[in-house]
């Protein structure tokens, strides 16, 4: 049977963090570009432990960063769903391209 | 325990007026004008004891570290702040959740410090968001604005992504060499592909905080939709801090790929400056005209660095100095006359000389350092920042930045020429400055003057550096 190694932890985390960029590019509703951007620091907890554990495991500096990323991450939803819902109510839309007000 | 003190002294004061203002928020409501002179005090007694016992250390095992630049540099954070508090005190008078700004800018200036003096790449990370997130819920202070609410979208969105694009790098940057702290990387660091990609997705990340083109797009936006002491707040105290660290990140960690990123810092310096320069030119709202200045400014501040020397880092050093008195002077005429009038366009600003002689000076003070015309401190900024720039004998690219000088001139003169030579029948009316914003607008001035000519300053940094 085919044990998972770190080609295959890279391989899942390289095509997260793709699919969250372009998810982030490519979608018009305000709600899930942010679930890309959970994407792509999910891409990156899985690169940290899987290099903890295959690469570096005498320490555990990848776990711990891993730890406060996922912390950091809900932060940052809380303020970015706060700012989303404050566009809601001014625009009646969560349409990234509703908010059109200024160009160029 | 006594070092622990005196070290994190800077961190320490603002947590605790932090704390200050959010006892006296919850407690017994304040009127807006004697919680400004509170804050305003509270700013200046933190300015002045960053002065009192700079020292070199490192706490909690290589996480956190300081040294004289260090401390220098977060004074000069202080004395930014200190002016914003002054500057824009029309604005926040009529604001009703004063103690809330302050305490929201005070975070990120709290994570601008840990930024500055952190020691490994989890502490900077966490400063890092502890900078920025702040500053997005600061973009959206007019909650019934629209601009407003757009401009913090823009800002929360792009800066979340910017530090997934970072956290990649830091990744892969950890698979390459096994260890994030900044004293053990410099060594690990030999150049492999890896390193380069993980330095790539680095960069970028930096790029979007400074505004380095192409990664700028949302600098005009933020700018012209969030209220102008964020804009201020954004446009000097974040870039300041975040061209300090960059400083340190390019000149500690990635010292052994210079190569790389002399050419890349180059090529990004030229456009960067080119594409704020032409922008500029056409821009009708003066912050938004301002957003693309201080994207210009950003590329001159990369011409310092690309010189990898301790000439540019006292040359960044000295221009985020003269940059602070002469961009707070310039956002806070504008803030001035937004508060009162409503009015941002540059064709409402013809004719402003007839009715208000004094902010039309300042102003065009501000503008003549900001462009580096010579009696200005911005000229000096400027003459250190490309001698430090041409100690690579790389003249070419030392004669592209100075035409680049030259395009700013004009855009610069332009705003100058709408207010003091162009007629306009109807001119805004004579506006009251308040005494703070008048204190606050003659420090900038002197700043705007002294800075350049007391040569001693620039001693100093060198001397630091």
């Amino acid at each position: 049977m085919l044990t998972p190694g770190l080609y295959h932890l890279l391989f899942i985390s390289s095509a997260l963090f793709f699919i969250g960029v372009y998810g982030f590019v490519t979608r018009r509703n305000l709600v899930t570009m942010l679930m890309s951007i959970e994407l792509v620091l999910n891409s990156v907890n899985l690169n940290f432990i899987a290099f903890n554990k295959y690469l570096w495991p005498n320490g555990l500096d990848g776990l711990f960063f891993t730890i406060f990323i996922i912390a950091i991450a809900a932060a940052e939803a809380a303020v970015a769903i706060a700012i989303i819902i404050n566009l809601y109510r001014s625009h009646n839309s969560i349409d990234v391209e509703q908010a059109e007000e200024m160009k160029y | 325990m006594n070092d622990f003190l005196l070290l994190m002294k800077p961190e320490l004061v603002i947590s605790i007026i932090i704390f200050l203002l959010l006892f006296i928020k919850i407690g017994k409501g304040m009127s807006n004008a004697g919680m400004l002179l509170l804050i305003q005090v509270l700013l200046l007694i933190n300015f002045g004891l960053g002065f009192f016992k700079m020292e070199e250390g490192s706490l909690f095992g290589g996480l956190y570290k300081t040294d004289m630049l260090i401390a220098y540099q977060k004074n000069l954070l202080n004395l930014g702040v200190f002016l914003i508090s002054l500057l824009f005190a029309d604005w926040f008078k009529k604001s009703d959740h004063l103690a809330e700004f302050f305490m929201l800018m005070l975070s990120s200036l709290l994570g601008m410090f840990f930024l500055i003096s952190s020691g490994n790449l989890l502490m900077f990370y966490l400063s890092l968001e502890l900078a920025s997130i702040p500053v997005a819920a600061m973009a959206n202070f007019d909650l019934h604005k629209k601009i407003a609410s757009e401009a913090a979208m823009k800002m929360i969105l792009s800066s979340a992504f910017s530090s997934g694009i970072l956290l990649f790098g830091i990744s892969l940057l950890y698979g390459a060499t096994g260890t994030i702290s900044f004293d053990l990387l410099p060594s690990v660091v030999t150049g492999s592909s890896l390193q380069i990609m993980a330095f790539i997705f680095l960069f970028a990340a930096f790029a979007f905080k400074l505004s380095i083109v192409p990664f700028h797009l949302w600098t005009a936006d933020v700018y012209q939709g969030a209220p102008t002491a964020t804009s201020a707040f954004l446009s000097v105290i974040s870039k300041g801090a975040f061209a300090f660290v960059f400083i340190t990140v390019l000149y500690k960690i990635f010292q052994p790929l210079h190569t790389v990123w002399f050419n890349l810092i180059m090529l990004l310096s030229v456009v960067t400056m080119l594409v704020g320069n032409l922008f500029a030119l056409r821009q009708q709202s003066i912050k938004r005209f301002l957003a693309f200045s201080s994207i210009a400014q950003v590329g001159f501040i990369l011409v310092g660095i690309s010189s990898n020397s301790s000439a540019g880092t006292a040359a960044v050093v000295y221009f985020v100095l003269i940059y602070i008195f002469s961009n707070l002077a310039a956002f806070a005429v504008a803030g001035t006359i937004e508060s009162q009038t409503g009015k941002e366009s540059v064709n409402d600003y013809k004719g402003l000389y007839q009715t208000n002689p004094f902010l039309c000076w300042m102003m065009a003070l501000a503008l003549f350092s900001l462009a580096g015309v010579p009696p200005t401190a911005g000229f000096f900024g400027k003459l250190f920042l490309i001698t430090a720039g041409a100690q690579n004998a790389n003249y070419l690219f030392v004669i592209v930045v100075a035409l680049n000088l030259v395009i700013s001139l004009y855009y610069y003169l332009r705003i100058i020429r709408a207010m003091f030579m162009d007629k306009n029948e109807q001119p805004i009316q004579k506006l009251m400055v308040p005494a703070s914003v008048k204190l606050g607008l003659i420090i900038c001035a002197g700043g705007i003057v002294l800075t350049g000519l007391v040569s001693w300053i620039y001693d100093y940094i060198q001397l630091l550096s």
